[in-house]
C-alpha cells in the first residue's frame, strides 16, 4: 500500500533534545523534508550531518541519524574531512546564512575550490536569528535589524549575498538551487531540490547545495503570516527560486 | 617502511605518524614545517590514506575535527601564526573529547621577520589560547629520533584520554638531519571508539551518534558541571602520570639547566665543555612542557641554582619561577643572547658555557 502521509520515522520525539524553535520558525520543516528524502532515499543509515552554530543548524536535532557539530561557520571543513574518510557516507551541512556566508566564507570558499563532494543546506533569514536579529550578509537594503535600525544602508553595510548564484559558478559545483517554503507547492519543490543535491552527492558528481528560504517572524517582528508574505513579496524579488545549475558531470 | 633512516626531524614526525597508523593528514604550507606537508601529500595517497592541502590553518583543525569524529587516527602540523588560529577549534575538541594530535614546529612571532627558529611558543602551547578550562599535554622532542618516537606516544596518549596532544618541536630540531630508527612502537591497548559519528550503519547498536562540543546541552552528560568533574579528573590523571624529561649529569651538579628542544642540545654542549673545566652543571632536559616536572625541579632548586636556558625572552622561565617558589636563583639564557643581533642568530654552547663560569664565579665569591 503507498504511504500518502504520516510522520517519517527519522524524525525523533521532541523529548529527545529540547528544540528551541519560535512560533512560526519553518526551520523544523527543513527537518522534516531532510527525514522523509532520507526515507525514500534509503540513504538514513549512512548519513552523516554536520551542524553550525545558530537555530538554523537546529532541525538536525530532530533527525535520527549520525550528528557532528563544531565550531561557528565550520561545517563545510568537518563535513570534507568526514566525507574524505568515508566517501560512501551522505554526508551534509545545515548551516544559517550567517554561519555559512559570513564567519563561515572561508571554509566554503575551500570547499567551492576543491569540489568537496558534500551538500549543504544554507538557511536564508535575511538575520542572525539566535543572538537578537542582527544584520547578515543577506540582510536586504534597507531592512531594519537590530544593527541596522534605521534600514540597511548598503554604504556602510553593503549588499546581500546571492548564495546560489554564486555558487553555481565554481567549476567543482555539480547543483546549486534556491527554494522556499512559504506554500506546500514550494515545499514540494523545495523537497525535490533537497533529493536531487543528494543523488548528485551519491553520483559523486561534485558539491551541491540548496538554499531554502525561512521566515523569523521574532526578529522580523512580523506575525507568522505576514512573515510568509514578506517571503513571498520582498525576498524573492532579492532571491529567485530555482535551479541555477545541474549537471551531470564535470567538465575538466 | 624504512627501519634506519637518515633525516631532519619534521621528517622524523611524519614516519612517527606513519608508524603510528594515522589515517588522514590536513595541512597549511608555513614555514618552517614546510617538509611535513609535503611528506603526506607525497606519501599519504599512494598508500589509500586521507592528504588536503587546507585552505587555512583554520581549515587544517577543523577538518581534523571532523576526521577525529568520524572516528579516524589524524593529524595537523603548522608553526606559530598558524598555530594561534587553531585556538578556537582545540578548545572545542577538549570539549568533544577529541583525540587530536597536533605539531607545532615553532619559528618567532608573529610576522615574517623572525620566520627562522625561536621558541616562542611555549606559554601559548601550554596554556592554550581557546576558551573554557582545558589543558593539553605537550611533548617536546629534542632530536630527530625524539620527533619519531613523540608522535607516536602522542597518538596513544590523545585516544587514551580523548584529548589533544600537541608536539611541540622547534625549526632547528625539525630541520636538523640525523639518524632515526623507524620503529612501531607499542604503548598498550587502547578504547574501541564506540562514540564516532560515521554513520548508524557502522555502530553496532545502530544508535545515532552526536559528536559535539556542548557537553551539558545533549544527552552526552546530565550537565555542564559534570563535563567539567569528569574533565577535572582527566586533568589530574594527565598532571599525575605523563611528567616526562631527561635527566642529564644532575646527580653531584650544584647548576641545574632547565631547557627543551634545540637549546637542550646546545645546553648539553655546553655542560660537556663545563665539566671538562671542573665545573659541576646538570640538566634536566623537557620531554613534556605540560605537565612540567615541577615537583624535580623544586627537589633541585634545594641545594643547586637553576639556569634555564631557551630561546626567548623567558617564557619557561615563568614555569620554573612557578615550581621553585624562590628557594633558589634562577638565571636565564634567551633570545637576547644569540651570537648575531639578526634573526639568524642562535645561542651557541660558548654562551652558555660563558654564563655558567660567571655563575660559578660569582658563586666562589
Amino acid at each position: 500500500m503507498e504511504k500518502i502521509i504520516g510522520r517519517p520515522s527519522l524524525l525523533l520525539p521532541s523529548d529527545e533534545l529540547p528544540l528551541a524553535f519560535c512560533p512560526g520558525c519553518q526551520d523544523p520543516i527543513v527537518g522534516r523534508i531532510i527525514a522523509e528524502v532520507l526515507e525514500e532515499t534509503d540513504l538514513a543509515e549512512k548519513a552523516v550531518c554536520v551542524l553550525g552554530i545558530g537555530c538554523s543548524s537546529f532541525p538536525g536535532f530532530m533527525l535520527d541519524i549520525d550528528l557532528i557539530n563544531g565550531p561557528h561557520g565550520r561545517p563545510p571543513d568537518l563535513a570534507t574531512a568526514a566525507k574524505r574518510i568515508y566517501p560512501d557516507n551522505l554526508v551534509f551541512t545545515i548551516q544559517g546564512d550567517g554561519d555559512l556566508l559570513s564567519i563561515g566564507a572561508d571554509p566554503l570558499l575551500g570547499a567551492l575550490s576543491r569540489g568537496e563532494k558534500i551538500t549543504i543546506i544554507m538557511l536564508n533569514n535575511t538575520v542572525y536569528g539566535t543572538t537578537g536579529g542582527q544584520a547578515a550578509p543577506t540582510t536586504l537594503v534597507g531592512q531594519k535589524t537590530a544593527t541596522t535600525a534605521e534600514g540597511k544602508d548598503p554604504g556602510r553595510f553593503g549588499y546581500p549575498i546571492h548564495a546560489a548564484e554564486m555558487i553555481a559558478t565554481f567549476q567543482g559545483v555539480a547543483y546549486s538551487a534556491r527554494g522556499s517554503l512559504h506554500t506546500p507547492a514550494n515545499f514540494r519543490q523545495t523537497k525535490k531540490y533537497v533529493k536531487t543535491a543528494f543523488e548528485k552527492q551519491m553520483n559523486n558528481v561534485g558539491l551541491s547545495f540548496v538554499e531554502i528560504l525561512v521566515p523569523c517572524p521574532t526578529n522580523w517582528h512580523l506575525s507568522p503570516i505576514k512573515s510568509l508574505k514578506r517571503i513571498e513579496e520582498e525576498m524573492i524579488n532579492e532571491f529567485p527560486l530555482g535551479e541555477y545549475k545541474s549537471i551531470e558531470q564535470i567538465e575538466n | 617502511m624504512p627501519d634506519r633512516i637518515f633525516t631532519e626531524g619534521n621528517e622524523a614526525i611524519c614516519w612517527g605518524a606513519i608508524s603510528a597508523d594515522c589515517e588522514a593528514y590536513f595541512g597549511y604550507p608555513i614555514t618552517p614545517q614546510n617538509e611535513i606537508v609535503e611528506f603526506f601529500a607525497r606519501e599519504f595517497p599512494r598508500r589509500g590514506k586521507v592528504f588536503v592541502q587546507t585552505q587555512s590553518e583554520v581549515g587544517s583543525i577543523n577538518m581534523l575535527y571532523g576526521a577525529l569524529a568520524s572516528g579516524a587516527r589524524a593529524m595537523t602540523s603548522t608553526s606559530g601564526p598558524g598555530w594561534s588560529l587553531m585556538q578556537e577549534t582545540i578548545a572545542a575538541m577538549v570539549n568533544a573529547e577529541l583525540p587530536a594530535v597536533i605539531i607545532d614546529v615553532q619559528r618567532g612571532g608573529p610576522g615574517g621577520q623572525p620566520i627562522r627558529h625561536a621558541q616562542q611558543d611555549f606559554l601559548h602551547c601550554v596554556h592554550g589560547g581557546g576558551s573554557g578550562d582545558y589543558k593539553n599535554i605537550v611533548l617536546t622532542p629534542g632530536s630527530a629520533q625524539e620527533c619519531c618516537d613523540l608522535t607516536q606516544l602522542a597518538f596513544y596518549l590523545a585516544e587514551f584520554y580523548r584529548n589533544p596532544v600537541i608536539v611541540m618541536s622547534d625549526a632547528i630540531i625539525g630541520q636538523t638531519r640525523e639518524t632515526v630508527e623507524v620503529g612501531k612502537l607499542d604503548f598498550g591497548p587502547l578504547p574501541e571508539k564506540d562514540w564516532a559519528a560515521n554513520g548508524r550503519c557502522r555502530h553496532n547498536d545502530n544508535k545515532r551518534h552526536f559528536v559535539e562540543h556542548s557537553a551539558g546541552f545533549t544527552p552526552r552528560y546530565e550537565s555542564y558541571g559534570a563535563f567539567l568533574e569528569k574533565l577535572d579528573r582527566k586533568i589530574s590523571q594527565m598532571q599525575k602520570n605523563e611528567v616526562r624529561y631527561k635527566q642529564y649529569e644532575v646527580d653531584d651538579a650544584e647548576l641545574v639547566i632547565i631547557a627543551y628542544g634545540y637549546t637542550s642540545r646546545v645546553a648539553q654542549e655546553a655542560i660537556n665543555r663545563a665539566r671538562a673545566e671542573g665545573l659541576r652543571v646538570g640538566m634536566i632536559r623537557l620531554l613534556t612542557a605540560w605537565p612540567f616536572p615541577s615537583d624535580l625541579i623544586r627537589e633541585k632548586a634545594r641545594d643547586c641554582k637553576l639556569l634555564v636556558v631557551e630561546d626567548s625572552l623567558g617564557q619557561m622561565y615563568e614555569a620554573v619561577q612557578c615550581a621553585v617558589q624562590g628557594l633558589t636563583d634562577i638565571y636565564k639564557i634567551g633570545i637576547l643572547d644569540r651570537h648575531l643581533p639578526t634573526d639568524g642568530g642562535m645561542i651557541l654552547p660558548s654562551k652558555v658555557l660563558e654564563k655558567i663560569r660567571a655563575i660559578f664565579a660569582d658563586k666562589g665569591k
